[in-house]
């Protein structure tokens, strides 16, 4: 006997589901600072999310107009406050463009030990908080533990443990003390090893892998269309890396250094490296594959140090060239976009004849990789919602800047 | 293809859509008339040869100078330059537009002047543009969600004006 809609027996027939307004956020440990989402859901499905972003921010770009280039660079250690190392190098860079500077060979080997040791500091709290995202504890400790002794590092570099202001306009502040490359190679040996814990606290685990694989996919041509860069870029399988690709003056940094960029390339990874492969479930431009790019990654920036460990303790010369504080900024306007760990970090400078520029401007990846969640949420669950916005990885300091 | 060639061939297709350039430039630009934007913009992302399918940035520069004895020495008009970058994986090579805006409409003070969104060519756009709207001012006409981002809603003024002035008082915050 056929049963019709109007049989009194259905009772969830009168049970209607009406559209709800999810508030998430700004204070939600989940949403990586003061990131707020309204999310329109129907039942458990997300049926739309518009995110809510300005709580941070601070108009550095207007502080910028009223500094000199060197008084702005604590500013934007401020900005991606998990890298400040690679901030400040973003915007040294972009100013030494526009004064048509050439730093010393150390300076440019020092840059790269730096930079890509930050690169790994900041990808271990990526990934340790994205475990904490998606429910797990432990390995958010683990990659603190590791983070820490890069920290210990950097302060004895520069004295600072997290807004350096180290990597300045001409080279760096200070040249690194005697003993600190032998207490990299250490920490370095022992990093190493390490990394394999990562790798069965999260990339294998299979109540990890379910939660990410097949999670928040961003095909190629969405990420490119929403400007999305990084591993958020890369984890589509675009085979593409500011550090070997684009602009001379940020590329040269890099010149004669061997590494591949990390990107899935006809259905594989690079192969220098051993680490687990990956899974059945996971689809390309997946959470899963956002995350493992980023650990690929933090692999690569282990062998750049030691390659560059190598030319800094054999280079001459200087570990920078002076600038004054005042120096007079040349007629002209300069753009020039660095390989942050979280994307394209973009700095651009309108110089006017005087010390202070008549415009600075700071262009964030993190934002451009955010105003692509909506797309990507359309249809998940609420659960997975901070699983998708773990992985992007975004820091608010430097969307709201 | 030099830089020249690239910009006759644009200037053959758009005509006085293109309205010059400045090759000589740390990164050379060129400036396109506010009106063949959408179409400038669709051409350079569609065309099989060159395919810039990635907009780097938006940036919003006020070129004004408050202090009238400063001004008569700057050597440019007061305007608003919109520069545009973008970045084409296909041939490895970046490019960088530029539209002149007057700073406000019909130069009536507080008019905000107009510019077509591009939000329809790049998705990028659509965060950007709100962005230059909410701190620099500019209408992007077209634009599918225009209000501000970073600033609250009832914020007043436009910050990076250079006419701009802090306001004394905001909800009980203490400005200035």
């Amino acid at each position: 006997m056929a049963i019709g809609a109007d049989d009194p027996r259905i009772i969830e027939f009168d049970v209607r589901t009406d559209e709800m307004l999810v508030n998430m956020g700004p204070q939600h440990p989940s949403t990586h600072g003061v990131l707020r989402l309204v999310l329109r859901t129907d039942g458990e499905v997300v049926s739309e999310v518009t995110p809510h972003i300005g709580y941070l921010h601070r108009c550095a770009e207007k502080i910028g107009e009223n500094l000199t280039p060197k008084q702005w660079i604590p500013y934007t250690d401020r900005m991606d406050y998990l890298a400040g190392m690679n901030m400040n190098l973003g915007w040294a860079l972009t100013v030494e463009k526009l004064m048509r500077l050439e730093i010393p060979e150390k300076a440019r080997h020092l840059r790269v030990i730096i930079a890509e040791l930050g690169r790994i500091a900041s990808h271990l709290v990526g990934m340790g908080a994205y475990g904490l995202d998606l429910g797990t504890f432990s390995p958010f400790l683990y990659a603190f533990r590791e983070r820490e002794k890069i920290l210990d590092l950097f302060e004895l570099a520069c004295g600072a443990r997290l807004t350096y202001s180290y990597l300045t306009i001409g080279g760096a502040t200070h040249d690194l003390p005697p003993g600190w490359l032998k207490k990299c190679e250490q920490f370095l040996d022992q990093f190493v090893p390490v990394i394999d814990e990562y790798h069965a606290l999260l990339t294998t685990n299979a109540i990890f892998v379910r939660r990410t694989a097949g999670i928040g996919v961003l095909p190629a041509a969405m990420a490119i269309d929403y400007g999305c860069t990084g591993p958020v870029l890369r984890g589509s399988g675009v085979d593409h890396d500011l550090r070997r690709d684009v602009e001379e003056r940020y590329t040269e940094m890099y010149d004669g250094y061997a590494f591949e960029v990390i990107c899935q390339r006809n259905g594989h990874y690079p192969k220098d490296h051993d680490y687990p492969p990956v899974p059945s479930q996971a689809v390309l431009g997946d959470c899963w594959h956002r995350f493992y790019v980023r650990m690929l990654e933090v692999v690569q920036s282990v062998d750049l140090v030691r390659q560059a460990i190598d030319r800094y303790s054999t280079a001459r010369g200087p570990h920078a060239v002076p600038v004054k504080l005042n120096e007079k900024l040349p007629k002209g306007e300069a753009y020039l976009e660095t390989e942050a760990p979280r994307g394209q970090m973009g700095f651009y400078i309108v110089g006017d004849g005087s010390p202070i520029p008549w415009r600075a401007r700071a262009r964030s990846s993190c934002f451009c990789n955010l105003s692509v969640l909506p797309e990507i949420c359309r249809g998940c669950l609420i659960a997975d919602v901070p699983a998708i916005v773990g992985s992007l990885d975004i820091v608010m300091g430097e969307i709201d800047r | 293809m030099s830089g020249q060639a690239f910009v006759e061939r644009l200037k053959q297709r758009f005509g006085s859509g293109i309205r010059g350039a400045q090759l000589e430039a740390l990164d050379p630009w060129i400036e396109v008339a506010p009106e063949a934007l959408v179409e400038v913009c669709t051409y350079l992302r569609d065309q099989p040869d060159l395919r810039f399918t990635m907009l780097n940035c938006i940036t919003a520069v006020d070129y004004f100078e408050p202090d009238p004895k400063k001004a008569a020495k700057v050597g440019w008009e007061p305007h608003l330059e919109l520069v545009y970058h973008l970045w084409s994986f296909q041939n490895k090579a970046s490019l960088v537009l530029k539209v002149m805006l007057p700073r406000w409409k019909g130069d009536v003070p507080g008019e905000l002047p107009e510019v077509p969104s591009v939000a329809g060519v790049w998705s990028t756009a659509n965060w950007h543009e709100r962005e230059v709207y909410d701190l620099s001012g500019v209408w992007f006409v077209g634009h599918p969600d225009l209000r501000r981002i970073l600033c609250p809603e009832d914020w007043v003024g436009h910050p990076l004006r250079k006419d701009y002035e802090m306001p004394l008082e905001y909800h009980g915050i203490r400005g200035r």
